[in-house]
């Protein structure tokens, strides 16, 4: 990322160069925490500082081959940017080291802590700060990924639910702010004593803007932490995002006004008008572009080593094309993002979407601790005009401002929610009300032609560090306190996912019933439309994901991996031993994003094969179906050893104690849990049966598609063959007229199943086999000849593509062999 | 059920007591009642099924099938009678449970129903406002959790079998593209176990989980914020006739 352009004079690189490697050593070494090893950074210098003394005659005349060269000028920008980034970064790495400091202090002020004491050495050796925060390096590097950041991971459905009040929060609250402070910033600059009566009304209402963008990450991580209930989360959340376009907006609009001599009342209207035009154009574009990116992806199955390439690159050219017609660009990037995310997140591989997600997270994170780092290194560094009057006034005016707003606008905004905001709400509303990044980098960004700009410089840092340090640290203890409702968002199993479905359509049908049309109305409306055209249009793979689904998957891919980890461990005690350890993680990783645990799955799976990878060519990504040997081996032997095999071993310590159906017992009027499909037996049987059979039938057909050994061949079929049963989208009607064939032949041979005690030992399975065996010989045929065709099926990486293939999904079918 | 139609004012004003409903909101809805029945005093199952924007529901079955639940009916009386006793809605839980089992020969659904009992089904929806007590909003819930079990408890015996349970999961997802039965079947299963291992921790290898009673039920969505997820907005103003032509046939 390049994020500035530094103009250090040469003459004072050496100094400063010192100075990085000094800090950031120091940093490193002691973690940030304890400043005080100088001798770690000392050792560092001996051999920079022969590197350096040539630098300064870069290009001496000489005719001789030299032997060693140094040309600094030519990587100075990026190499400064790189220490800087660093240097930003280790601070972060500091201050994870001590977990219990974050959770009382949000980082946000951590990083203004170390950039005050970074700055304050600089300061003392007269080093200037880099000026990275030009207007133009700020909007068109650092803004967009931290919005791309927020917008990506947007919790979309509870933002729709409460996209009224979000977006009655975001616009009318800034707004309200923005004026009122203004306003009475301009009453204040009437009176004599503080010696402001020059700053015009237009400069106040532009100032008054810039303080009115909050910033609340440090609120929405302590929001996340206590997990307060979601309306509340999801309001301030959006107000943060959407509240970033309307201030960049005002702040254009005023930074315009304020140039000019005299402000009609035209003027007014025009500006009116802008806000909407700025407002729906940049949505406009956002949709657009994000439709583009979204049917991009629908081709990208090919080239998955730059798929998540088409998802920044489209972003940013919303973001720029919108710059191009100086309509809200944060606005094109937020719509972009929140289109495309769904569909994009089903067309990509599984590891895509993961790098997505990360790289998404990584650059919104550096960016942001750039900025609360410089702000700490520029309060030190930049003159200030300090002005008691002006500055307490403004504080006041910023908290009084956004309390009185809260409150207003949620009394307006009542009557129209179903579930109102109380008190404590409102309370948390208005407390989290903190300025940060873009504040400061607004008002960095102003231009020089405003007279009092260092004022206000100072007094934006004021409000920040008063902000963030008084009310982020108090937040969490005051939200504690007075007890705000929460929510609980760790809900992850089956039968929530399976109840909040039924609850959503009952409530549409409940809504239908009743004729009125309200919000599950258009909810339901906006799916029937995104199920019949846009999916069509968007998705390469087009079947619909019910969430349930994809929720099964999800858990049975972690029990999977939480076996995987425990590996080395005593298997057979797996279950027990992953329940409390199954806990800690999760709470490591409060980013939503890095809930999943795909990416880690997919990780570790490379560690036990990690020998066994090959690159084929330069651009082919590790070859995907290796993990999935791996995994279909893990899990037959887990399987095997677990024996009863429960999916849910982390929940279920004891689970596996279902798994035999007490003899005699009747399966259709009291069913055992866990059991699954009845095929899935006969599978098994069959193959315990008729192995050999089997593997005559298979191999042929395998022989020019795996290279994996033979065990893990025969297994690899199963999963394939069973495929057949589930669904297959490519093989299409042919395939639907197999499973017809398989279906009436395994329902006769079903019935008669159901009642039936247990599997392997009951004297019928044996002529069931035979049965079951001629089935599975049938899909084999049937499945042979579509496999060319299809890219090597690979759940790790395409967990959508094959969904149905998923071993996991088809379970018993692992059973361990007799 | 759908008794008296003499005094429309007063009758509303004792449902709205009963059901917490405000008077336009019963209004509203007693102008959609009549909209669905033709102006009969009860509505038949064939008359809501004929909703057109319903028919894209995958729980429509269930959905429609709440509403005639006879014993449905009968606690939705004695939970919405109970009102301002919220203290007791517990045992009156436990009683009805009780009702329910021993009805069970007889407490099939019914073919036509009352305005009264569509709006209490209805009630079911309501919002939790701003003043309830943390007790009433538990109360509130629980009716919540206990609509939604009899929805999928469907012969009434008070437990959820995993039959039931199958059937509910596979008419979910039978509208979302072609899942397959075994599918719907293995979610069920897995959904199943999970409440069996949640609930029953210590079961014996030779036991079998015969299926989720109430209590188990609600051990499993104890996380779930029902009262602020399940509700519907009742209009208060009326705005029904705009969509009269649209929304009826």
């Amino acid at each position: 990322m390049d994020l500035c352009t530094m103009d250090l004079r040469i003459t004072r690189q050496r100094g400063f160069l010192l100075f990085i490697f000094t800090c950031s050593s120091l940093l490193h070494g002691s973690r940030g925490e304890i400043p005080s090893k100088p001798t770690g950074g000392v050792t560092i210098l001996p051999p920079i500082k022969p590197d350096n003394g040539p630098q300064a005659f870069p290009d001496a005349e000489k005719e001789n081959m030299p032997v060693f060269t140094m040309n600094y000028s030519r990587i100075q920008i990026p190499f400064e940017i790189t220490l800087w980034v660093l240097l930003a970064s280790f601070a972060k790495i500091g201050f994870h080291v001590y977990k219990k400091i974050t959770v009382w202090v949000p980082e946000s002020c951590l990083l203004i802590t170390i950039g005050l004491i970074v700055g304050g050495i600089m300061h003392s050796v007269h080093e200037e700060p880099p000026a990275v925060l030009r207007s133009n390096v700020f909007f068109l590097y650092m803004l967009p990924p931290i919005v791309l950041d927020s917008a990506y991971f947007m919790p979309t459905r509870p933002f729709f639910e409460n996209i009224g009040t979000v977006l009655w929060f975001a616009v009318v609250g800034t707004l309200w702010n923005s004026i009122g402070i203004g306003m009475s910033l301009y009453a204040i600059c009437q009176i004599e004593a503080f010696g402001v009566q020059d700053i015009n009304l237009q400069e106040n209402l532009l100032f008054a803007t810039i303080i009115s963008a909050v910033d609340p990450v440090a609120v929405l991580s302590v929001f996340e932490d206590v997990s307060v209930n979601e309306q509340l989360y999801i309001v301030v959340f959006g107000e943060c995002l959407f509240n970033d376009a309307v201030t960049v907006v005002l702040y254009n609009m005023f930074n315009f006004v304020a140039e000019m001599p005299v402000v009609e009342p035209v003027d007014v209207f025009l500006g009116v008008a802008r806000f909407f035009v700025v407002g729906f154009g940049g949505m406009g574009f956002g949709i657009l572009f994000g439709f583009t990116a979204a049917f991009t992806t629908r081709f990208t199955s090919r080239v998955r080593e730059i798929e998540p390439l088409f998802i920044f690159m489209y972003s940013y050219l919303a973001y720029l094309v919108a710059e191009l017609f100086s309509i809200s660009s944060i606005m094109a990037i937020v719509t972009c993002a929140l289109t495309m995310k769904y569909y994009v997140e089903e067309n990509v591989s599984q590891r895509s979407c993961t790098t997505i997600r990360h790289v998404v997270k990584m650059l919104g994170s550096i960016a942001e601790t750039l900025i609360f780092f410089f702000l700490g290194v520029v309060t030190i560094t930049t003159d200030h005009e300090w002005n008691w009057g002006y500055i307490l006034f403004t504080l006041l005016f910023a908290f009084v401002w956004r309390g009185l707003g809260v409150l207003v606008l949620t009394q307006i905004i009542n009557p129209f929610r179903t579930i109102p905001f109380n008190f404590k709400d409102q309370f948390g509303l208005a407390y989290g009300g903190l300025r940060g990044a873009i504040s400061f980098a607004l008002v960095f960004t102003l231009p020089d032609s405003i007279g009092r700009k260092q004022l206000f410089v100072t007094a934006t840092i004021a409000v920040i560090l008063f902000t963030v340090f008084l009310q982020g640290i108090s937040i969490r203890p005051l939200i504690e306190f007075i007890n705000v409702r929460r929510t609980n968002r760790n809900l992850d199993t089956i039968n929530v996912e399976i109840h909040c479905r039924i609850m959503d359509h009952t409530i549409a049908g409940i809504e239908d019933l009743c004729g009125q049309w309200s919000h599950f109305y258009w909810k339901d409306k906006f799916m029937k439309f995104n199920n019949q055209i846009l999916r069509k249009i968007l998705i390469r793979d087009n079947r619909a994901e019910s969430s349930i689904v994809a929720l099964y998957k999800k858990l049975e891919l972690q029990n999977a991996m939480e076996i995987l980890d425990d590996v080395s461990g005593d298997i057979s005690a797996a279950p027990s031993v992953v329940s409390p350890y199954e806990a800690k993680p999760k709470r490591k990783f409060l980013a939503p994003d890095l809930k999943n645990m795909h990416d880690i799955l997919s990780k570790n799976m490379y560690k036990i094969r990690q020998r066994t990878v090959a690159y084929t060519t330069k651009h082919a990504l590790p070859n995907e179906s290796q993990s999935k040997e791996i995994l279909i081996r893990r899990h037959a032997s887990i399987r095997r050893s677990l024996r009863p095999g429960s999916f849910q071993s982390s929940v279920v310590p004891k689970s596996h104690k279902y798994f035999s159906l007490p003899a005699g017992k009747s399966l259709d009027s009291k069913f055992p849990p866990g059991m699954t499909s009845y095929a899935d037996d006969e599978e098994t049987m069959s193959e315990a049966a008729y192995p050999s059979r089997r593997s005559r039938l298979v191999q042929p057909a395998r022989s020019s598609s795996s290279r994996a050994m033979m065990p893990l061949r025969r297994l690899d079929t199963l999963t394939e063959v069973h495929s057949v049963d589930v669904v297959d989208e490519k093989v299409g009607d042919r395939r639907r007229a197999a499973r017809g064939t398989s279906r009436t032949n395994s329902s006769s041979s079903r019935d008669p199943r159901i009642p039936a005690p247990q599997r392997h030992h009951s004297s019928a399975d044996n002529g069931r086999g035979s049965a079951d065996n001629f089935r599975n010989g049938h899909h084999e045929e049937e499945e042979e000849e579509p496999q060319p065709l299809s890219p090597a099926p690979s759940w790790t990486a395409e967990p959508r593509e094959d969904a149905a293939q998923n071993p996991l999904l088809r379970r018993p079918q692992w059973k361990p062999k007799k | 059920m759908g008794a008296s139609q003499t005094r429309p004012e007063h009758r509303h004003q004792d449902l709205a007591d009963r059901t917490g409903f405000s008077l336009e909101q019963i209004k509203n809805l007693h102008k959609r009642f009549q909209q669905l029945s033709g102006d009969e005093d009860t509505i038949s199952k064939e008359n809501l099924e004929s909703i057109p924007t319903l028919a894209n529901n995958p729980i429509r079955k269930q959905i429609i099938g709440a509403f005639f639940d006879k014993s449905a009916f009968a606690e939705c009386l004695l939970a919405a009678g109970g009102a301002p006793h919220f203290p007791y809605r517990h045992q009156r839980g436990f009683i009805l449970f009780g009702l329910r089992n021993q009805h069970r020969g007889e407490a099939g659904s019914c073919d036509q129903i009352g305005f009264e009992q569509f709006l209490m089904v209805m009630s079911h929806f309501r919002p939790p406002t701003l003043k309830m007590t943390a007790e009433e909003k538990e109360a509130m819930r629980r009716e919540k959790l206990r609509f939604l079990f009899n929805m999928h408890d469907t012969d009434n015996d008070g437990t959820i079998t995993l039959v039931e349970y199958r059937k509910v999961v596979e008419e979910l997802l039978s509208k979302s593209g072609s899942i397959g039965q075994e599918a719907a079947e293995a979610i069920a299963d897995a959904a199943m176990l999970e409440v069996a291992s949640t609930n029953v921790p210590t079961m014996g290898p030779d036991d079998f989980y015969e299926g989720i009673t109430f209590e188990h039920f609600e051990q499993i969505l104890k996380g779930l914020e029902m009262e602020s997820r399940m509700h519907i907005r009742f209009l208060d103003v009326d705005t029904t006739t705009m969509r009269c032509g649209k929304s009826t046939s």
